[in-house]
């Protein structure tokens, strides 16, 4: 089955982003197919790169950019709620004259139509943390 | 876009306290831009995103009931509200900007059942 995943939950505020973690990396190990992870609300804070968390906790994004490059994942981090909470990346940083960028490797800013897009070419869309 | 489905956006939190209901009305703009069928359905505190005379500036937040007002503009003219819940917060249809259909819980199950995506915000 192809799924996609609409994750609105930042790591280490809610459980739903290590959720939908989980449901990726056992989804995948069954041989079904990721076709999207969009990232919305306070999802985007999973693309960010520059999360430091104690080295004995999780480190979420770390994580999905592994697994992406693993299974060639496609993370969209939806821009319009991206950029209001900080996470930008390059192109951003330049558009806002902002000092820095924090979108990590492996991640893409983009709209939502890219999560319409998902819906729409998956069998099944499941969100996590709403 | 080759090939469509129906959409199904459920709106559940109150206007102003979270971003959810702003989320849940730009996806179901975006979705309509896609030319998919979309309906939403507003259930618990959902219900009160529909009340005439929102005054949200004073606690500097962007009026949600003008972007709510535009939904039939975008083809988005399938709303309907959990009953109870307007009825549990006194509303009736005089008390919203939209009409709306009210649904009992056997109406809302089989509008969830009848829809391809259901988005829940």
């Amino acid at each position: 089955m192809n799924f996609s995943l609409l994750v609105y939950a930042a790591p280490h505020s809610r459980q739903a982003a290590e959720t939908a973690y989980r449901f990726a990396v056992a989804a995948l190990a069954q041989g079904h197919g990721i076709h999207r992870v969009f990232f919305y609300g306070d999802g985007v804070h999973n693309g960010s790169a520059l999360a430091s968390p104690p080295q004995d906790e999780c480190d979420l994004p770390a994580r999905w950019q592994a697994l992406a490059k693993e299974h060639e994942l496609d993370l969209v981090v939806c821009i319009a709620a991206a950029v209001r909470r900080g996470v930008l990346d390059a192109n951003e940083a330049r558009r806002y004259e902002k000092p820095g960028h924090n979108l990590r490797e492996g991640f893409e800013l983009s709209g939502l139509g890219q999560l319409a897009e998902a819906a729409i070419h998956s069998d099944r869309l499941i969100t996590f943390g709403a | 876009m080759s090939h469509s489905k129906t959409f199904l956006i459920i709106s559940r939190r109150p206007p102003y306290g979270s971003s959810h209901a702003r989320d849940a009305l730009d996806t179901a703009l975006t979705t309509a831009v896609f030319e998919q069928p979309v309906a939403m359905l507003f259930q618990g505190d959902g219900v009160l995103q529909l009340l005439k005379g929102q005054e949200p500036a004073a606690v500097r937040q962007k009026n949600l009931g003008a972007t709510l007002s535009a939904l039939p503009m975008y083809d988005i003219e399938n709303l309907y509200a959990c009953a109870d819940a307007l009825a549990q917060r006194g509303l009736t249809q005089d008390d919203l900007i939209l009409p709306v259909q009210p649904l009992d819980r056997a109406g809302i199950a089989a509008l969830i059942r009848n829809h391809d995506v259901v988005l829940n915000f």
